[in-house]
């Protein structure tokens, strides 16, 4: 058994050229991914952490976009350099994608069926029947009532937590070890939101794959998360895990992340106003020199600006890139 | 699916009444009696012109008039032609297999043209292929069918010799040399509609695809491991074609005037040559009815595409 | 998938960009069509040269002259003869006015009759707007050529008698014509309704009392132009190729006004011995029509935000 982690990104860099000039919508991404784990990253939107999760399977378009620098690392082997025929033994099989919109992710022309067994046949070389019948057992596994009569409907025919039900039994079909889901419950009720990440816990529990799973919801990492990365404008600005984060945020954009999140225990008690963070994402196209977020920070200082701070471990296991926190060496 | 093919059948009816009506106000308004050259006509026999005027009740009230039209229309009972001397249902069908055969053989060529050359300029948007492909597009449908028809006359008929520029639909020949004949004769002017509607096509294939090549389904498709050409035909061209079968269609009213005139260049004995010999002529029941034949074309076409749209798009059908 | 990620990327980065009217910034969009840019010159210099080179070119385009029928091009005659030793060039520019005039009056005709149906639809909604989109539909499904053909040929003569052969023929066609080609702009300005009446300045104009004709003429209409001269351009195109194509049946204007298409016409019966005779004429109508389409094509690029890509 390989002992690298299952996913490690290394100073990971996505540029997309546009006719304003280069966007650096990933600039210089640390991050990895141990068996049978469930990382999230969090951070604002456009902060370039949807970018980096389709970049893992290299499904962002090229050109424009194009990854100038650093390794995606699978199991050891870098995904970057390989040719196209061997990513597409990767998607899927390998690592499983969830994608934001369940009402445009399935194609209309097709049953749910026909797409999910699809995938099978690729990969394992069912035949059609086979396939088919794993195909309703998958909807049986993420709880679509009526599977058998359910797989031939056409994806119209389901709600969109129903479909995003059905994107997850996609992605699993083949039980590949890491599952990434891109802000999977965003565009979904509030109350399906919570029943799609009750579902994607339980696939975690009886499958044992790993999960990268990409949110702007706080709330959402509190109740998956084993580690959280934060990202912001580009660049990773802390790492630690789910207990550490919230016990003790160190990065001032960390800290002012954790303060928005509404708390209805103190609202009711307190007169506690919930606070937002002043002022807007940068630029992507000229980010600024030193670091992206000092223009926002309640601590920024003359150093902040000089050079970028680079991300190092404040406690074990404890990754903060800010000037206000030394290093330790353990 | 039967549900739907019945609902747009239901649909195509009141077009078909609307556009006999407007055909009919067309006539109604024409200025002066469409029939009054008759009666200084001598080679019209005066029983026929009798026959005509009370089989059109050209003195009843206007929606009298236009009812037994519609009725005479609908049964086939559609006149007698002043020049050929026969019924011109007779006239009508003997001369509608040839445009039928060409339409169809050149609309055959379009599609073999536009669904292979949009689909590959799309995949590979702002390449040299796209750009010479998108030129060649654009000079194919600048240019109008009766030049092209005789700019293929000149080139290959005048210059080289190689092919007949008149269509006979009496060949002498039997067995294989009647076919090869056929094919000769036939090739320029299905070329000619062909290349026109092939060079439209392209395009509508073309924006299509790059349409449906940026919707997140692809990208799942691709997220799912599948080789990039399962994913190109499969979630993209079999997506493209709905709004192309549509697109197609809106063109059909654009093919049969191509067919008229492709008809008067070779001098093909089809229904689109028909009219324009009726018009020269004043042949009015012949004109009527040819236009009503086209119309009827049209709205069949419109209906078939109908069908095959909802066949390719389940949201249609299932619901 | 791929394309929302990049917009995400793009819209986090708002550049600090200078202060451009919607003029400029078509412009900007148009001139990175190469094509459209070389078309519109072109163009430029074809109707330049139908313009003044009547005036350069004094030839008559009716001066029969039987020791030079059917001659080649030569210095004297630089596009040829006729069979009745006419100046093709002459001829040329002369009908190339004609087929001009027809393009754009019929290409005002659909517009004027497009934006009226479709703004009438768009303001009604309900029985009103379904009558109409569904006499749109009718029209979008009507055989253009036979029908074209059947009109001229039972009212040439009846409106020939009142206003005279010449303007009876061009009222005629631009009528016909422009009568064909309205649908697709009344779809459209009909679309722009749907989409801004509920957009916020149209809501706050609402809101301000501003009354219902105030709307349309200031908020709506400007918003639809884009798309309208898109398909206008077109139009004219499709007209141009329209009126040809019945003078090329020989049902058009009459033989002594030499639109492109009543020169092809005549040309197509000497095609062996005078090629030149219909080569002339029909590069004319290719060229025009090519570079109309072109512009076209550049003006959708810069007018039509739904289409950039």
């Amino acid at each position: 058994m390989n002992d690298a982690p299952l996913l490690a990104l290394h100073g990971l860099k996505v540029h997309f050229k546009t006719d304003d000039g280069m966007v650096r919508a990933v600039d210089g991404v640390d991050l990895t991914v141990n068996r049978a784990e469930t990382v999230c990253v969090v951070g604002e939107s456009g902060c370039g952490k949807t970018v980096t999760a389709m970049t893992i399977l290299k499904l962002i378009a090229m050109p424009p976009g194009r990854i100038v620098a650093g390794e995606i690392r699978f199991e050891g082997r870098d995904l970057v350099p390989l040719p196209p025929a061997e990513m597409q033994k990767i998607r899927s099989k390998e690592i499983g994608f969830v994608f934001q919109e369940p009402m445009t992710s399935l194609n209309p022309v097709y049953t749910v069926g026909q797409q999910i067994a699809e995938t099978v046949r690729q990969h394992e070389g069912l035949s059609r029947r086979a396939a088919m019948d794993r195909a309703a057992e998958m909807l049986r596994l993420v709880n679509i009532p009526n599977p058998q009569r359910r797989v031939n409907d056409y994806p119209h025919q389901f709600s969109g937590g129903m479909r995003q039900r059905v994107m997850i039994a996609m992605a699993l079909s083949c039980n590949p070890k890491l599952l990434i889901a891109d802000e999977p419950t965003t565009a979904l009720d509030v109350t399906i939101q919570a029943q799609i990440l009750e579902l994607l816990n339980e696939m975690k529990q009886r499958l044992g794959m790993a999960v990268l799973l990409i949110t702007h919801a706080m709330g959402v990492v509190a109740e998956t998360a084993q580690r959280v990365v934060v990202m912001y404008a580009g660049k990773v600005v802390e790492e630690a895990t789910v207990e550490a984060l919230f016990a003790d945020p160190r990065h001032p954009y960390t800290q002012g992340l954790i303060r928005s999140i509404p708390r209805i225990d103190l609202a009711a008690t307190t007169h506690t106003r919930l606070e937002a963070i002043p002022g807007t994402v940068p630029s992507l196209l000229n980010p600024p020199i030193g670091c992206r977020f000092a223009a926002r920070c309640r601590h920024a200082m003359p150093d902040c600006v000089a050079a970028e701070p680079p991300l190092r471990e404040v406690t074990p296991g404890h990754k903060v890139a800010c000037i206000l926190y030394p290093e330790v060496h353990a | 699916m039967t549900n739907y093919v019945v609902r747009r059948l239901l649909i195509a009816i009141p077009s078909l009444l609307g556009i006999s009506l407007i055909l009919f106000t067309v006539l109604a308004l024409a200025p002066g009696d469409p029939f009054e050259e008759l009666a200084t006509n001598p080679a019209i026999p005066p029983d026929v012109r009798a026959a005509l005027r009370a089989s059109l009740g050209l003195d009843d009230p206007v929606w009298t008039r236009y009812f037994s039209w519609l009725t005479a229309m609908l049964r086939g009972d559609w006149g007698y032609s002043f020049v050929s001397r026969v019924n011109v249902d007779q006239l009508i069908l003997a001369r509608l297999p040839t445009t039928l055969a060409i339409i169809g053989a050149s609309q055959i060529l379009a599609l073999a043209i536009a669904l292979p050359v949009g689909v590959m300029a799309a995949t590979r948007p702002y390449s040299i292929f796209d750009q010479v492909a998108n030129t060649l597009a654009f000079i194919g449908f600048s240019l109008p069918t009766f030049f092209t028809g005789l700019l293929l006359i000149l080139l290959f008929s005048i210059t080289l010799d190689w092919l007949p520029f008149v269509y006979r639909a009496d060949l002498s020949s039997t067995g294989w040399t009647w076919l090869w004949e056929q094919v000769r004769q036939s090739i320029m002017p299905v070329a000619v509609l062909g290349l026109f509607q092939g060079a439209a096509w392209t395009r509508f294939v073309r924006s299509a695809v790059l349409d449906v090549i940026r919707l997140d389904h692809v990208t799942t498709a691709r997220a799912k491991g599948l080789p990039e050409g399962s994913v190109t035909l499969r979630h993209i061209v079999r997506n493209a074609l709905i709004p192309v079968v549509t697109l197609v269609a809106l063109q059909m009213p654009t093919v049969f005037g191509g067919a008229i005139v492709t008809e008067q260049i070779f001098r093909i004995p089809g229904i689109g040559s028909l009219l324009i010999s009726a018009i020269l002529a004043n042949d009015t029941p012949v004109i009527m009815a040819v236009t009503f034949v086209f119309a009827i074309l049209v709205v069949f076409f419109n209906l078939l595409a109908d069908v095959i749209y909802g066949w390719l798009d389940p949201r249609i059908s299932y619901s | 998938m791929a394309g929302s990620t990049l917009a995400s990327a793009t819209a986090s980065a708002p550049a600090p960009r200078r202060r451009v009217t919607p003029g400029q910034e078509a412009w900007r969009r148009f001139r990175k069509h190469r094509l459209a840019v070389v078309s519109l010159f072109t163009l430029g210099l074809l109707v330049l040269a139908l313009l003044v080179g009547p005036l350069v070119w004094t030839l008559p385009i009716d001066e029969i002259d039987f020791t030079a029928r059917l001659q080649g091009p030569s210095w004297e005659h630089p596009f040829g003869t006729d069979d009745l030793g006419q100046d093709i060039l002459a001829r040329v520019l002369h009908g190339g006015r004609i087929s001009l005039a027809v393009g754009v009056a019929a290409m005002l005709v659909a517009v004027f009759v497009g934006v009226l149906v479709g703004a009438i639809a768009g303001m009604s909604r309900g029985r009103v707007d379904a009558a109409l989109m569904w006499l749109t539909d009718l029209f979008l499904s009507l055989p253009e050529l036979p029908l074209l053909l059947l009109i001229i040929y039972l009212f040439r003569d009846g409106l020939g008698a009142i206003v005279g052969p010449e303007a009876g023929v061009f009222i005629m066609i631009v009528a016909v014509i422009g009568g064909f080609r309205w649908m697709p702009v009344a779809r459209l300005v009909r679309a722009q309704f749907f989409s801004l009446r509920e957009k916020e300045f149209v809501e706050a104009a609402r809101a301000l009392g501003a009354s219902r004709s105030r709307l349309v003429v200031r908020h709506i209409l400007p918003n639809a132009l884009g798309p309208v001269i898109v398909a206008a351009t077109i139009d004219v195109a499709a007209a141009i190729i329209a009126e040809s194509t019945l003078s090329f049946l020989g049902l058009g204007f009459p033989p002594d006004i030499p639109t492109w298409g009543r020169l092809l016409f005549d040309a197509k019966d000497n095609l062996d011995f005078a090629p030149h005779w219909a080569l002339f004429p029909g590069l004319a109508i290719f060229l025009t029509v090519l570079t109309i389409n072109f512009i076209g094509d550049g003006l959708r690029d810069a007018l039509d935000p739904r289409r950039v890509t």
